[in-house]
């Protein structure tokens, strides 16, 4: 059992070896022992990414008997190939940008990971992850929602949870306040030239409510509106160079970094990237599935140099509802299948490693006979960031019917 | 000790029971309506049996009587609203079937997609680049076939908000609201979208005052819920169902800009199909969310019986807007044993019907939707008598939903002090009532369509089949509260597009708006807070968003 702290030594050694920020290192061993707030960042992959070309199995025959159009070249062979990794799984080319962070230690893949649920409709499948209930439609609430509502918070902040959407997703939903924010600098009373006034009026009906419940969630609002105004969110630059692709995912991963760093208290925040169901003319280093990757990567590479040495109290996990089928179909594409490929990325994550057991890819190892085996429940994945990130001692509350296996060791 | 709790429970319930037979005998359940009423009792039942006053209501109900104008709620086949006809006169698709929906509307923008998406696909693999802001443009055909596909929602979810508005028949949109989200369906999942117009209208509407079991069938028939919960798919283990089945997915996507609750992605081509068996969607949430609720009874053994029941239940040709349609060939015809009732071998489609009747039978149903009525009209947590009282008028009724409403809009719980002002608004009720209250004229609705999604309220959008939740700490937080008094601004200033506030709608004097809203609105009930806060609006306009977005307002 290697202890956090010399985990993160070896982590930071890693980094200097690369020449990758020093004063970084120096700052994560000065934090290890300090709670700080740690943050989660939850980004979903809504329509069934293609896990398969994603982290691609290069290592494995059947992976391009089964796609003889769309299958990424094995690694050396070309500019257009496989990223590796560990000699059997390598990256995407177009999520080149995430390579030195898994060099650096700092991004662990979960392979073969999914549902115990076989279905392959997108609607419910996503249902059963954001309420990290498989099977069961009527849950009321999102696992993320569980978390906050079982753990209540040292400080009370209006942001404590926030989804960068237009609305709340289901994660998110439930009893625990969350906030689902379109435009952060839109945040507020909008009422023109007269925004002061309308909002200081209303503020003080709230204040002198006698209506408890009206009264305090009233007093919260108008908190949340000078916490935001003194972050002045419309000034923001990154920092250290970081480029965020001008897409909606690119713009959402952006706004989480500027809370993050604005200090509001934000602990869990949600992104969602679509687009993934390719169907047809899939592509492979070039096409479809290449372009929503460069996008996805650029972003989460972006967000991580953004938030330099804070990712040390970070964890960005990506997640997607249930992986494409192992043969290609008629129309250069891929039908819904069932395993996938989860990211775990931060400073703290045991990374440089592809975790789970990889079931292989021979007909007879298939779901099915025809989709990527699920060795690892995601919620295996989701209640170990819940307890070796976040730090909560008592996950049965968030996953209900869920008996963890034994942990992966991501932390 | 919970020994002695189930004891006091059986007591109580038998002296109720009996208190209920009595008020059969007498022919005429006990009524608590105030027979002369103050301004807050008037605004009360209009908030709870509607959206809310309009500013010449309260003088309305006074005129007639709290009694008479309940008893015409409960009575809306004889309430004239020929206005609400000539409003909806305009939207067209609301009258027609799902057939002529999915040929006219649906299906030309489906195939005119599928060639965008092949186009696309070419351009993307020819790309050297990937470029994310290239697409295809799209043609003034596609976009005409897609404001078509898209009207019919936006048709549907205006009617909802201009009936709620302005409708005479305010009782009967409450409940139509009401029973839709008991019976929810999700507008983004597959199908389910061609089949919501004639879900609401055909299934829905025609039993809100009607029988239980009548409209527990309707919906058990619709292809929206067919669809929804997957019982369409649902087959005796090991069958096949007699034809490929046409499926359309589509993707989820994170598009934030369109104006449809998860509208269309790209659709995508059939799917490999397999032999499916049993789905056990449907059978589990007949019984948790529609009829017995959660601690109704049944097990698991229950579900898998009932599910049974229910193969064959299913859809001819969903993506043509197809009917409902029993297919012996997927029915499991074996014997099934539900909540002890044997149903025999051979059923066919009775079996179905049967667990309809031995659900909509049950005493734990009568009492789930007694509590659920019950927490609409009077207080999230409802007084046990009152719920005790309503599932006895269900059981006597066999169901008569009239009934049990009435017995809950005339309890004594109903006017008493406690439940006044119990309830915070939904954001559609709180929207609807905004616009009531200001006696706003709106053509559409759209952009209240809009407003109700940046609430957390889109029309016909909530996933789960638990439907909105109907209690304040669902909608009371801090994101919520500033949309609220954004939508207060927005309207009041003019900014929602079509919806014009004018010189109807309000006094340009602002201390005579604001003493008329306080009045017609607030029964003059409002803080001494809030009215020096109010007090200080420099116009008229200002005025009544201070007032639509007080603590005051969101209450009912």
């Amino acid at each position: 059992m290697i202890s956090r702290r010399i985990f993160l030594k070896n982590g930071g050694l890693a980094l200097v070896s690369l020449g990758f920020a020093p004063e970084f290192l120096a700052r994560t061993v000065a934090a290890a022992g300090n709670p700080r707030r740690r943050v989660l960042i939850t980004i979903f992959q809504r329509g069934a990414v293609d896990g398969l070309n994603m982290v691609v199995p290069f290592g494995e025959r059947d992976y391009y008997t089964a796609r003889p159009t769309i299958a990424i070249a094995r690694p050396g062979s070309g500019a257009d190939t496989a990223v590796d990794l560990d000699g059997f799984f390598g990256l995407h080319p177009r999520l080149a940008p995430l390579e030195a962070l898994f060099d650096a230690r700092q991004l662990a893949i979960v392979h073969a990971c999914g549902s115990p649920d076989g279905t392959r409709s997108h609607f419910d499948a996503q249902d059963y992850m954001e309420t990290a209930t498989p099977g069961v439609k009527s849950t009321p609430d999102g696992w993320l929602n569980r978390y906050l509502h079982a753990r209540e918070h040292q400080a009370k902040t209006p942001f404590r949870a926030v989804a960068l959407a237009p609305q709340l997703p289901r994660s998110l939903q439930g009893l625990a306040p969350a906030l689902a924010i379109g435009q952060i600098d839109r945040f507020g009373i909008r009422a023109g030239q007269s925004g002061d006034m309308v909002q200081a009026s209303f503020e003080s009906e709230y204040a002198a409510a006698a209506d408890r419940v009206l009264h305090s969630t009233g007093r919260e609002a108008f908190e949340a509106i000078r916490m935001m105004k003194e972050a002045d969110p419309s000034r923001y630059t990154p920092a250290n160079g970081a480029e965020y692709p001008r897409s909606p995912y690119g713009e959402a991963l952006r706004q989480i970094a500027q809370l993050v760093k604005a200090d509001v208290g934000l602990e869990i925040a949600f992104a969602e990237t679509g687009n993934w169901d390719h169907h047809v003319n899939e592509g492979a280093a070039v096409g479809q599935l290449a372009a929503r990757l460069d996008d996805f990567g650029r972003g989460i590479a972006a967000l991580v140099r953004d938030l330099g040495e804070r990712m040390q109290d970070v964890v960005i996990l990506t997640m997607s509802e249930f992986g494409r089928a192992v043969a290609e179909n008629g129309n250069r594409g891929t039908d819904h299948g069932h395993g996938n490929a989860m990211m775990v990325i931060g400073g703290g994550v045991r990374g440089g490693k592809v975790y789970g057991r990889w079931p292989g890819l021979a007909r007879e190892q298939r779901y099915d006979g025809r989709d990527l085996a699920v060795t690892t429940d995601f919620r295996a994945v989701f209640n170990e960031v819940v307890r070796g990130h976040l730090a909560l001692p008592d996950t049965r509350p968030v996953f209900p019917g869920f008996t963890p296996p034994a942990p992966l060791g991501l932390f | 000790m919970p020994l002695r709790r189930v004891t006091f429970l059986t007591g109580a319930a038998a002296i109720l029971l009996w208190a209920a037979t009595v008020t059969t005998e007498a022919q005429k359940p006990a009524s608590a309506v105030p027979t002369s009423a103050d301004e807050r009792t008037i605004v009360h039942v209009l908030n709870r049996l509607g959206f809310g006053a309009t500013p010449g209501d309260i003088q309305r109900v006074r005129q007639i009587g709290i009694a008479a104008y309940i008893d015409q709620q409960l009575q809306p086949e004889r309430l004239a609203d020929e206005g609400m006809t000539a409003r909806l006169a305009p939207f067209t698709t609301l009258t027609k079937s799902t057939q002529e929906l999915a040929e006219e509307y649906f299906m030309p923008a489906l195939a005119l997609r599928r060639v965008r998406q092949q186009q696309q696909a070419r351009s993307a693999t020819s790309a050297t680049e990937p470029d994310m802001s290239e697409r295809p443009m799209r043609s003034p055909e596609q976009m005409e076939a897609m404001r078509a596909e898209r009207s019919v929602l936006a048709e549907l979810t205006q009617q909802k908000i201009l009936r709620a508005a302005y409708s005479e028949r305010q009782l009967e949109e409450v409940l139509v609201d009401f029973w839709f989200n008991h019976f929810n369906v999700f507008a983004g999942k597959g199908q389910t979208r061609l089949y919501l117009t004639e879900y609401e209208r055909d299934a829905i509407r025609p039993h809100v005052f009607g029988k239980f079991r009548d409209l527990l069938g309707a919906t058990a028939h619709s292809p929206a819920m067919l669809f929804y919960l997957d019982n369409w798919q649902s087959a005796a283990p090991g069958e096949m169902p007699g034809r490929p089945r046409p499926l359309v997915r589509r993707t989820p996507g994170a598009n934030p800009r369109v104006p449809i609750p998860r509208a269309p992605g790209p659709d995508t081509p059939l799917q490999n199909r397999r032999a499916r068996g049993l789905n056990e969607n449907y059978a589990r949430e007949l019984m948790e969310l529609h009829t017995l609720g959660v601690d109704g009874g049944y097990t698991q053994k229950d579900v898998q019986e009932v599910a049974r029941a229910f193969t064959g239940w299913t859809i001819d040709a969903p993506r043509q807007g197809g009917s409902f349609r029993f297919n012996p060939r997927m029915h499991d015809d074996a014997e099934k044993v539900v909540l002890g009732h044997r149903i025999k071998a051979g059923g066919g489609k009775e079996d179905g019907e049967q667990v309809l009747d031995i659900l909509a039978a049950h005493p734990s149903t009568a009492r789930f939707i007694a509590t659920k009525l019950a927490r609409k009209f009077v207080a999230d947590t409802p007084p046990p008598p009152l719920v005790e009282r309503a599932a006895a008028r269900f059981r006597e009724t066999r169901g008569d939903l009239r009934e049990v409403v009435r017995t809950i809009v005339s309890s004594p719980e109903f006017f008493a002090a406690g439940a006044y002002r119990a309830k915070v608004k939904t954001p559609f009720e709180f929207a609807v009532s905004a616009v009531r209250a200001t006696g706003i004229e709106m053509a559409g609705a759209l952009p209240v369509v809009q407003a109700l999604r940046d609430l957390g309220m889109p029309l016909y959008g909530c996933q789960p089949p638990t439907g909105y939740a109907d209690r304040a700490d669902a909608w009371v937080n801090t994101g919520a509260l500033l949309g609220r008094m954004n939508f207060a601004v927005a309207l009041t200033e003019g900014k929602l597009r079509g919806v014009r506030p004018g010189r109807a709608s309000w006094d340009a004097d602002p201390a005579r708006t604001r003493e008329m809203l306080i009045k017609t609105a607030l029964a003059g009930d409002i803080s001494a807070g809030t009215r020096a806060t109010v007090e200080k609006a420099a116009t008229s306009a200002q005025t009544v968003a201070l007032l639509l977005g007080s603590p005051e307002f969101q209450r009912r």
